[in-house]
């Protein structure tokens, strides 16, 4: 299920960041990859409509801890929890 | 050039349905936010906004089908603004309307899209076109007070009615008319409008806290602002009450991101209302700013101000925690909160402050309005686009 995850989240950003998905390495930090803040915004829904979840997420609270943006990683553990919440 | 003046006032929105309860709610700092009753809130993610409750308007029955909540908003503040001026109409070419809306008759476009998509059914009423467009709040105000002359919409997102009122402000100075009724109208808390403002994240879950730690983002409101700006000359010779100046505008635009603003080019904006206005820092006693509470906007504004103003600039406040951010509509609501400062002495304060952060303005009138003597002031509107309007208003 992991890797099913991993390989949707760098998928998701790859069609963000207009790039082939074999350049997003699976620990990328998303800084790096110079996503933008509406970027950010469309992973997020991207990832909530394909494995209907809720991502709690506002712009106005980036240091918020409800979910961690920060990496590839991340970003697995976020989706890979909420789906598990979910069930 | 010929000096323009406010003549009239109106308003509508979720504090008051007039302008002496809406200036009695600013002196209280009272919030007119709350949980969001129309069809559907509840598959809403966001509960709250700043609706206009218990809205029983006294107009026209048989016009009704024509107004979406748009234009009734827009109709009945426009009419407090004439009754305050004195004028009953019959002003033909020499009167006109501007009016700023970011949404027009979204409501409409809601209803009809659930008639068809939702509800299977195969048509929709023959009004949707004349209810839903975004002239059709300016448009009635015209036909119902004779303004035959300049009459037009604006939409310019957040910056509409501000971006309308600079232009009202033209057409007299430029000559085209004698006497324009300007501000905004919006309606845009329907199930469809709230949705599509989830889906940015900006939207506050609990309140609207500009400038304050703990800020969580905006939250929308509806309603309307109508002003009379009349030439003074004008206002003069018919012995017309005058509230103030209309002394200046500007406007400018970042040119760099479609939803991020940049302080450089908000300050640009002030410092061009000022210059329109040949008025000094120094002589502003007041800024409502556009103060949204996103964690972007009051960051950039803030700093925008200190490039302007420098290290001591005059209190500044945002009445969106009270009357929630009315889009196309706020900065006319704004303006009327300056027409407090100026008239009446009184700064309307930031409610729901809880803390200053460090990265914001410091005197941002927390949680309770203060008494000041004002002469001039600013209102700030920066709109998604990166377009940014502001007036500059004086006392009289």
């Amino acid at each position: 299920m992991r890797a099913e995850i991993e390989a949707a989240v760098i998928e998701t950003l790859a069609a963000q960041l207009l790039l082939p998905a074999s350049e997003i390495a699976s620990d990328a930090r998303i800084e790096d990859l110079g996503l933008d803040s509406l970027g950010k915004v469309e992973t997020i829904f991207a990832l909530e409509e394909r494995f209907e979840i809720l991502i709690p997420f506002n712009a106005n609270e980036p240091d918020l801890p409800g979910f961690e943006f920060a990496t590839v990683p991340d970003i697995v553990d976020g989706v890979a929890r909420l789906i598990a919440e979910r069930t | 050039m010929r000096r323009v003046v406010i003549t009239g006032i109106g308003t509508v929105n979720s504090l008051a349905q007039d302008v002496p309860g809406t200036f009695a709610a600013f002196a209280e700092g009272r919030c007119g936010i709350g949980p969001l009753t129309f069809r559907d809130a509840d598959r809403l993610t966001i509960r709250i906004g700043a609706e206009v409750r218990h809205w029983t308007p006294t107009l026209d029955p048989s016009r009704m089908p024509l107004y979406d909540r748009v234009t009734q908003y827009a109709l009945v503040a426009g009419a407090e603004a004439m009754a305050m001026a004195g004028l009953e109409g019959g002003l033909g070419v020499r009167g006109g309307v501007i009016l700023g809306t970011a949404a027009g008759g979204i409501g409409t476009w809601e209803d009809s899209y659930r008639a068809v998509f939702a509800e299977g059914k195969s048509r929709v009423s023959p009004l949707v076109v004349p209810r839903l467009m975004h002239n059709a709040p300016a448009s009635h105000l015209s036909i119902i007070y004779g303004l035959q002359g300049p009459v037009l919409s604006v939409s310019s997102a957040c910056a509409s009615a501000n971006h309308a009122m600079g232009l009202a402000l033209q057409q007299i100075r430029a000559g085209a008319a004698d006497v324009m009724l300007t501000g905004g109208s919006e309606a845009m808390l329907c199930f469809g409008g709230v949705k599509a403002w989830e889906g940015l994240r900006v939207l506050a879950p609990d309140a609207c806290r500009p400038f304050s730690l703990g800020r969580k983002g905006m939250v929308i409101g509806d309603g309307a602002g109508v002003l009379v700006f009349e030439a003074e000359d004008h206002a003069r010779a018919r012995g017309a009450t005058i509230l103030a100046e209309v002394a200046g505008f500007g406007m400018t635009a970042d040119a760099g991101d479609i939803v991020a603003p940049d302080p450089e080019g908000a300050a640009r904006a002030m410092q061009a209302a000022l210059a329109d206005a040949v008025m000094a820092t120094g002589d502003v006693g007041y800024v409502n700013a556009h103060g949204t509470g996103t964690l972007a906007n009051d960051r950039s504004e803030s700093a925008a101000i200190l490039q302007v103003f420098g290290p001591a600039p005059p209190p500044v406040t945002s009445t969106k925690a009270m009357h929630g951010h009315a889009i196309g509509a706020t900065g006319a609501v704004e303006a009327i909160a300056c027409l407090l400062a100026l008239t009446k002495g009184i700064l309307p304060p930031t409610i729901c402050h809880q803390a200053a952060d460090p990265d914001c303005l410091l005197d941002v009138v927390p949680n309770v309005a203060r008494a000041a003597q004002v002469t001039a002031t600013l209102s700030n509107a920066f709109a998604f686009g990166g377009l940014n309007a502001v007036l500059a208003f004086r006392a009289i």
